[in-house]
């Protein structure tokens, strides 16, 4: 294993503790949106989009490349606004 | 990529993180989300900084990336603001589906001939990346196809379809495990479709009713595949976001679960519970039940001290929220205390009967959790059950049979209880629920928004009487 793998290995592992650690303690009222809302983070992967779309250079790629900004992109702009569309109904 | 680029990405994932520790409260729960969405711009802003800095990306795969982000973010947007709030768990499983596959496609654009592969991309997690974004994609699309009524919510099984699906599961192990040791993009197609294949056929057997656990698991599942997608292109905050939503997808997982009393295997395997609620035929082996008219339940509401109204399943099916919010507002407004007790796992997800509430304006003061209103039934003149049922039944009580054990309502310690269904049938634990024989027990049959308005209508008449 390469130090960056093991680097990389080290950050997945307590992410996910710390993924476990913040969820444990919101209340069952919020479970849809903190649902919708983790659904929103995970559209970070328009990021890795953008990261793998300098190494393309075929027609294929290109091809791959559209529908994954357009997956990704939905993922990210949907997740966010829906959830706060939900959570601006809660302060009423 | 240099020190200040790492240091601002490290600054995103704390905005996910402090974004999801605000939203433990429902005061500060907006507020989190704006902070998680305003790292996730950061991120994005800096990382269209880093490509123009590095400047290896071809004309034609920038003008490719901003028209699809372009498009992505129109049709996301344009769901986000027209779904009705009825209709979320299915959006949230489209975003899965979507997350699962942009997070595959990297994988596969990563392994491409011709494009210059990253020191760090390892063949394993390339693998663990499009078997798992693959599964989620088709999987989340026919999850939400259930939950939509496109394709039939009851489990949809075939003969030898778990030995079929087996094969495809082995199929792309073995697929998987040859494009780990030597590569090759067959083996990644083959690799592919059994993945899509197996997400198709092990969603299909669940019913309706547990969609909301399997839609919680797919999102966990997109996390980790975007982390793995992370570690194929080695980029830091993908692998940070996408272990956090793995975790926290995994943890709902459960609560969901332990909530409807399910064991996570038990639902996976499918085969269990049914689409919507059941239209048995009312001559199951339950005793004999009081039927009521609304004129007769209205008359009970109107003249009750303290009523409770316990939403379900069959609300939010019914699209009656609006509906119980007015009949709560006119009986307020005639003297009467009510409240609403909310069961964690009422609705189609844990939280959504609140999320709809919410939407119809019904003040959150009288939102209240299982352990806030039990207490409080013994007091309770009337409890108006609209389209719930497992967790009314007092048969969890009990050992020994599928409901066992599981926290419910205890609507039968109040005076009276006034049961608005659709018929006898069953919920998804698929037995007869005790307390509709209960002789306090009143049952008004129909579809919630038609009884509700009915209600409301009755009501209306006494306020003119008097």
């Amino acid at each position: 294993m390469t130090p960056v793998l093991l680097a990389d290995i080290t950050v997945f592992v307590l992410s996910v503790l710390v993924g476990f650690e913040v969820i444990t303690k919101v209340p069952a009222t919020l479970h849809t949106p903190l649902m919708s809302g983790a659904n929103a983070i995970h559209g970070v992967v328009v990021v890795g989009v953008m990261i793998v779309a300098a190494s393309i250079d075929t027609t294929i790629g290109y091809v791959l490349l559209f529908v994954a900004a357009a997956f990704a992109a939905a993922n990210v702009v949907g997740g966010y606004v829906v959830t706060d569309r939900m959570l601006e109904m809660f302060r009423r | 990529m240099n020190t200040t680029t790492h240091l601002l990405y490290l600054g995103t994932a704390v905005c996910f993180v402090l974004g999801l520790h605000l939203m433990n409260s429902p005061a500060t729960a907006r507020r989190g989300n704006q902070l998680s969405a305003f790292g996730m711009a950061v991120a994005i802003a800096l990382t269209v900084v880093v490509l123009i800095d590095e400047g290896t990306i071809t004309r034609t795969a920038a003008v490719v990336l901003a028209i699809g982000v372009l498009v992505g973010s129109t049709a996301g947007l344009v769901a986000a603001r027209r779904v009705k709030m009825t209709a979320m768990p299915q959006l949230v499983s489209l975003f899965n589906a979507v997350g699962g596959g942009a997070a595959a496609l990297i994988a596969f654009g990563d392994a491409l001939p011709g494009s210059t592969g990253r020191p760090t991309s390892t063949t394993l997690a390339t693998f663990l990346d499009v078997l798992i974004g693959a599964v989620t994609f088709s999987g989340s699309l026919i999850a939400a196809g259930k939950l939509a009524g496109v394709v039939p919510g009851r489990p949809l099984t075939f003969a030898g379809g778990r030995l079929v699906n087996l094969l495809l599961g082995l199929t792309a192990l073995t697929a998987g495990v040859l494009y780990t040791a030597r590569g090759g993009l067959g083996a990644l197609g083959i690799l592919t479709g059994a993945a899509l294949a197996v997400g198709v056929l092990a969603t299909l057997p669940i019913g309706g009713a547990d969609m909301p656990v399997v839609i919680s698991l797919l999102n966990a599942c997109t996390g980790t595949a975007v982390a793995m997608a992370g570690f194929v292109i080695g980029s830091t905050p993908l692998i940070i976001a996408g272990a956090l939503v793995g975790a926290a997808g995994g943890i709902l997982t459960k609560l969901m679960a332990v909530a409807m009393n399910r064991s996570l295997l038990n639902i996976v395997a499918g085969g269990f519970g049914t689409g919507d609620e059941q239209t048995v035929s009312a001559t199951t082996a339950i005793g004999s039940v009081r039927a009521v008219t609304a004129d007769d339940a209205a008359l009970q509401l109107a003249y009750a001290r303290k009523v409770v109204i316990v939403p379900g399943y069959g609300l939010a099916a019914a699209q009656a929220q609006h509906e119980v919010v007015e009949l709560a507002q006119a009986l307020a407004e005639r003297g009467v205390d009510v409240s609403y007790g909310i069961h964690p796992v009422a609705g189609r997800m844990p939280g959504h009967m609140n999320v709809l509430l919410a939407e119809a304006n019904a003040p959150y003061p009288l939102l209240k959790d299982l352990d806030e209103i039990n207490p409080q039934f013994a007091a309770t003149d009337v409890v108006l059950v609209v389209g719930a049922n497992d967790v009314t039944n007092p048969a969890a009580r009990r050992p020994g049979n599928a409901v066992s054990g599981m926290p419910i309502l205890d609507v039968d310690k109040a005076r009276s209880v006034i049961v608005v269904k659709r018929s006898l049938g069953h919920g998804y634990a698929g037995i007869d629920n005790e307390l509709y024989t209960n002789p306090r027990t009143a049952m008004l049959f129909g579809d919630a928004k038609v009884v509700l308005t009915a209600l409301i209508t009755e009501l209306q008449a006494y306020a003119v009487g008097r």
